[in-house]
């Protein structure tokens, strides 16, 4: 038994109901007890879907268990296909309907429909929701795509054709990356054939074949169907997530040679406003801010590495929620020399992050509370997320207006350079102590940061009148005394560094035994650990 | 599924109808959501599987940030496959748990789906726990959806405290005791009016803290303030306590009829009655006006959810001039609702249960002015041009009493307000 309180992945067949919400044209039907359909609402309300999922559940209760769910769950996909007349269906069990071992693939066979249907095996106990999500479309393609056959070439002239593979129901941004994307491979002289799940049939799957090669934009749902296609029917798929300008171009380069293109005109061509911004004096403020990044393995990966080479951010932490791809962000952490917070528990996450004590989080909404509550300035990269993450206006990640849009939302939630620098220089005076709040909100004094906590110190939260849960020790750890000149020297340090040069110091007295931290002690520390 | 329909059944008047079919509505573990606020030192653990956690997660919304007293010991299948001993498992997290929320002095172990078709038994559990934890308290009960349908899990939740409350010696004066989970502000109005009646002696069940929990005997007389609470009601007439038949005290009638039944019991004259209401009665009038302009003659249709249905539907009837074209409830308990069916309207449609497409069906054809649903089906409607007001608010809101019936009116009004404003 785990103790959870707040899981960064439902179980595994929101996963699939994902696929199937994205997809047209496909039904679900989920041997599910009554109160499952709680799910819809992410469609609905997260996503503000104007149709419901088209998910029907067997809802099965107490006195149902008694008589026959089996035949239960037969009534149900009967009334479904008669009703939705779907082009094919899936059928699976969630949690509770696997303990009580109907077998839904088995009993939909019974029912002989003349469309396929696919059974989905979920392992609830096991799996979450990307793996699940991975899984249904890998089966979905398995069954749909069809049977192996030897493409034809390529007709003289024809444009290359490809399937962009990925893009689900309440994915982050998946659907302006896939117009960005489009757009991309539309100006490299690319045609699509197919994009799946998000928009396609499952008559649209049986077409996947007839592309030249496939276009993989989420790893975490699509590279089992893609390395299944690649099998199938030797299409080979591409690597390269293009988050950011140098990846995009990279992917612009690996989709020209899998297209037989030349990338020369689209890369010769305009792209991001980014790396202007970025070699702009204005941003120079922004040169080795610490920042930790948190999320998916694919936007963990991909926005670690555009911080760190884009915006001239050192990398100070980098994790994942998803064990799937594990690996491969342990491989990104070593290129910015830490080690990977592999963990789906918050509370890990939240003590790495005060361990780390960046400047910048950059994670899901679960790191934006976390960030909030340290007062660490935060920006929304990956899922799970709300329903502002779902946003009205144009917001691609993906691609080089993805690009553009990163820039702003990794930049805004931190100060101004010239704000910082005015800041610090007349930071003694009256309306800009550390103690003051903004101006617009009245100017009335705020709660001391919590960067300002010694290390190890739970902050202190405004709201709640109880403890945290933490599940692991905290330690308080005894430090020398600070001397009250070097106390208020240390007020003077900027509030946002502050309880970095705070544990630095104790940190460096406690390891030469010190009795107490003096002036000299702080400038030793500080120019012993340097920045 | 889809099962014809049984024929009508005459019933107090209405129009009753039983269905069988999907049901969209949540379990009884989404109680959590407003219980951990009312009892504030109690926490609620949910010994389930990750689709529990996810739903507490989803229904709570942002809450969920807020360090709050409730949390999942998530299933794991060494616990299914016997690897582990469910019962360790759940002592060890449980102690972990007390350990670090000190501040814990009542702990329920709420029961799932998955927790009960494996049969973990939580009552000894908490039974066991209760003896290791002393001075802490550790109860059970079931959310499961197999069990319980949304609101039903107060009536779980409430129907476990129930037997260690408290005993009343036979000969104490008699007490009256308001059962259901009221917002506190309403609590306080409720407390002000009973006060000006002369009925000094007013309890709450659930109260605020675990130690506070109200005692009562037989000459405690209870009113129930939500229609959910079946279970706990059953638990206290085998405790000795009598209920009081009422109304719920929903709009300005309900509330009335709601104190009457009290005033009733407790031989408060007409004239106090009078003065003691008068004032609220007034405002809620006064509140009450403005809406039942924009409310009154329009049709309205209510999905099941919460057994808050027919009273509320009753007062969108009789206080605002509403039409109801269908009135679903996932339950009708007969005898709690009786004066509640006896004020709907002769004929309305009453369904008890859910074949959700078929009510949807029916509700398009219907087109009614207004719908009253949950929020998976509230977007999707709205899409096909009916205006909806999702149901969970409804629970969510202090509605209950005089000075909230302009709020609750409003709460249906806003919908149709908005439609009107919106030009794009």
């Amino acid at each position: 038994m785990q103790l959870t309180l707040w899981t960064y992945e439902g179980p595994p067949h929101i996963g699939a109901m994902r696929v199937a919400t994205a997809m047209t044209g496909l039904h679900y039907v989920l041997h599910a007890p009554q109160g499952d359909t709680y799910a819809d609402l992410l469609f609905t309300m997260i996503e503000r879907r104007d149709a419901r999922p088209p998910v029907t559940y067997t809802t099965f209760r107490a006195q149902d268990l008694g008589r026959d769910t089996a035949e239960l769950f037969k009534t149900s996909v009967a009334a479904a296909y008669a009703r939705f007349q779907p082009q094919a269906m899936i059928v699976g069990a969630s949690c509770t309907a696997e303990l009580i071992q109907d077998d839904p693939g088995g009993l939909a066979k019974a029912l002989d429909l003349p469309i396929p249907v696919i059974p989905l095996e979920l392992p609830a106990y096991q799996k979450k929701e990307n793996w699940g999500a991975s899984e249904t479309f890998y089966r979905l393609v398995r069954v749909l795509a069809e049977a192996p056959a030897p493409r034809p070439a390529r007709e003289p002239g024809r444009r290359p054709l490809c399937n962009i593979l990925g893009p689900t129901a309440l994915g982050f941004r998946h659907r302006d990356d896939l117009i960005e994307i489009r757009r991309l491979l539309d100006s490299l002289g690319i045609d699509v054939n197919v994009v799946a799940p998000l928009g396609a049939s499952p008559a649209d799957l049986g077409r996947l074949k007839d592309a030249d090669f496939n276009v993989v934009l989420y790893p975490e749902t699509a590279r089992s169907a893609a390395e299944y296609l690649k099998k199938a029917f030797g299409q080979p798929f591409t690597q390269i997530v293009p988050l950011g300008v140098g990846a995009t171009r990279r992917f612009v380069a690996e989709v020209a040679t899998l297209a037989g293109l030349d990338p020369a005109p689209r890369l010769d061509g305009p792209d991001s406003r980014l790396p202007w911004y970025s070699r702009s004096v204005d941003s120079t403020y922004l040169t080795g801010k610490r920042v930790f990044v948190f999320g998916d393995a694919t936007h963990a990966i991909g926005i670690a590495r555009m911080a760190a080479s884009e915006l001239g951010f050192t990398v100070v932490g980098l994790g994942t929620y998803g064990r799937e791809f594990a690996r491969e962000v342990r491989a990104e952490a070593a290129l910015h020399g830490i080690e990977a917070l592999i963990t789906d528990d918050y509370l890990d996450v939240e003590a790495a992050i005060r361990a780390a004590a960046p400047e910048l989080v950059l994670g899901t909404q679960m790191e934006r509370h976390v960030a909030k509550r340290l007062g660490i300035p935060c920006a929304v990269i990956s899922a799970p997320i709300h329903v502002q993450d779902f946003p009205a206006r144009y917001a691609p990640q993906m691609g080089f207006e993805g690009a553009n849009v990163l820039f702003d939302t990794l930049v805004h939630p931190l100060m101004m350079g010239l704000e910082e620098h005015l800041l610090g220089m007349f930071r003694e005076d009256p309306e800009f102590h550390d103690g003051v709040g903004p101006s617009h909100l009245g100017g009335n004094p705020r709660a001391a940061s919590a960067a300002e906590a010694p290390e190890g110190v739970a902050a202190a939260d405004p709201a709640p009148a109880t403890a945290p849960i933490l599940l692991d020790e905290d330690v308080v750890i005894t430090a020398a005394p600070w001397a009250p000149d070097a106390e208020k020297e240390l007020k003077k340090i900027p509030f946002f560094v502050r309880g970095k040069a705070r544990s630095n110091t104790e940190k460096f007295a406690r390891e030469r035994r010190l009795p107490l931290i003096t002036l000299e002690t702080l400038y030793d520390a500080k120019a012993h650990y340097g920045r | 599924m889809n099962a014809p329909v049984p024929p009508p059944t005459a019933c107090g008047g209405i129009d009753f109808h039983q269905e069988h079919g999907q049901r969209a509505v949540f379990c009884g573990l989404t109680g959590i959501v407003w219980l951990h606020r009312k009892i504030q030192d109690a926490f609620f653990l949910v010994v389930g599987s990750r689709t529990c956690a996810h739903l507490i997660q989803s229904a709570a919304g942002v809450m969920i940030f807020a360090e709050p007293r409730f949390a999942t010991a998530i299933i794991d299948e060494r616990d299914l496959a016997g690897i582990a001993d469910a019962n360790e498992e759940l002592d060890r997290v449980v102690t972990r748990l007390i350990e670090r929320r000190p501040d814990i002095k009542l702990l329920f172990l709420v029961g799932s789906c998955p927790s009960e078709v494996i049969k973990l038994d939580l009552s000894r559990a908490a039974q066991r726990l209760s003896g290791r934890l002393a001075p802490v308290r550790v109860l059970n009960y079931s959310g499961s959806g197999i069990e319980t349908t949304f609101t039903q899990g107060e009536d779980a939740c409430l129907a476990a405290l129930v037997p260690g409350l408290p005993r009343e010696p036979a000969e104490a004066a008699p007490s009256l005791l308001i059962v259901g989970a009221l917002a506190d502000v309403v609590e306080d109005q409720f407390l002000r009016i009973f006060s000006a009646l002369g009925i000094a002696d007013v309890r709450f069940l659930p109260a605020r803290r675990a130690g506070a929990m109200p005692a009562i005997g037989r000459n405690t007389r209870y009113l129930l303030a939500q229609p959910f609470l079946a279970d706990t009601a059953r638990a206290l007439d085998e405790r000795g306590a009598r209920r009081l038949a009422a109304a719920f005290p929903l709009g300005a009638e309900g509330t009335t009829g709601w104190l009457q039944a009290a005033a009733e019991a407790f031989g408060v004259d007409d004239t106090t009655f009078a003065a003691a209401t008068a004032a609220g009665r007034a405002r809620a009038e006064t509140a009450l006006a403005p809406h039942r302009e924009k409310l009154g003659g329009k049709r309205v249709f209510f999905f099941p959810d919460s057994q808050l249905e027919v009273p509320l539907a009753r007062f969108l009837a009789r206080e605002l001039g509403a039409n109801l074209v269908e009135v679903g409830t996932p339950y009708l308990h007969r005898a709690h609702l009786a004066a509640e069916i006896e004020m709907l309207p002769a004929g309305t449609r009453v369904t008890e249960g859910q074949s959700l497409d078929d009510q949807m069906d029916r509700c398009r054809a219907a087109r009614p002015d207004l719908t009253v649903c949950g929020l998976g089906l509230a977007n999707p409607l709205e899409a096909e041009g009916l205006s909806t007001k999702w149901s969970i608010e409804l629970l969510f809101t202090p509605v209950q009493g005089y000075e909230q019936a302009g709020d609750l009116a409003e709460l249906f009004a806003r919908p149709l307000r908005r439609r009107a404003l919106l030009e794009v």
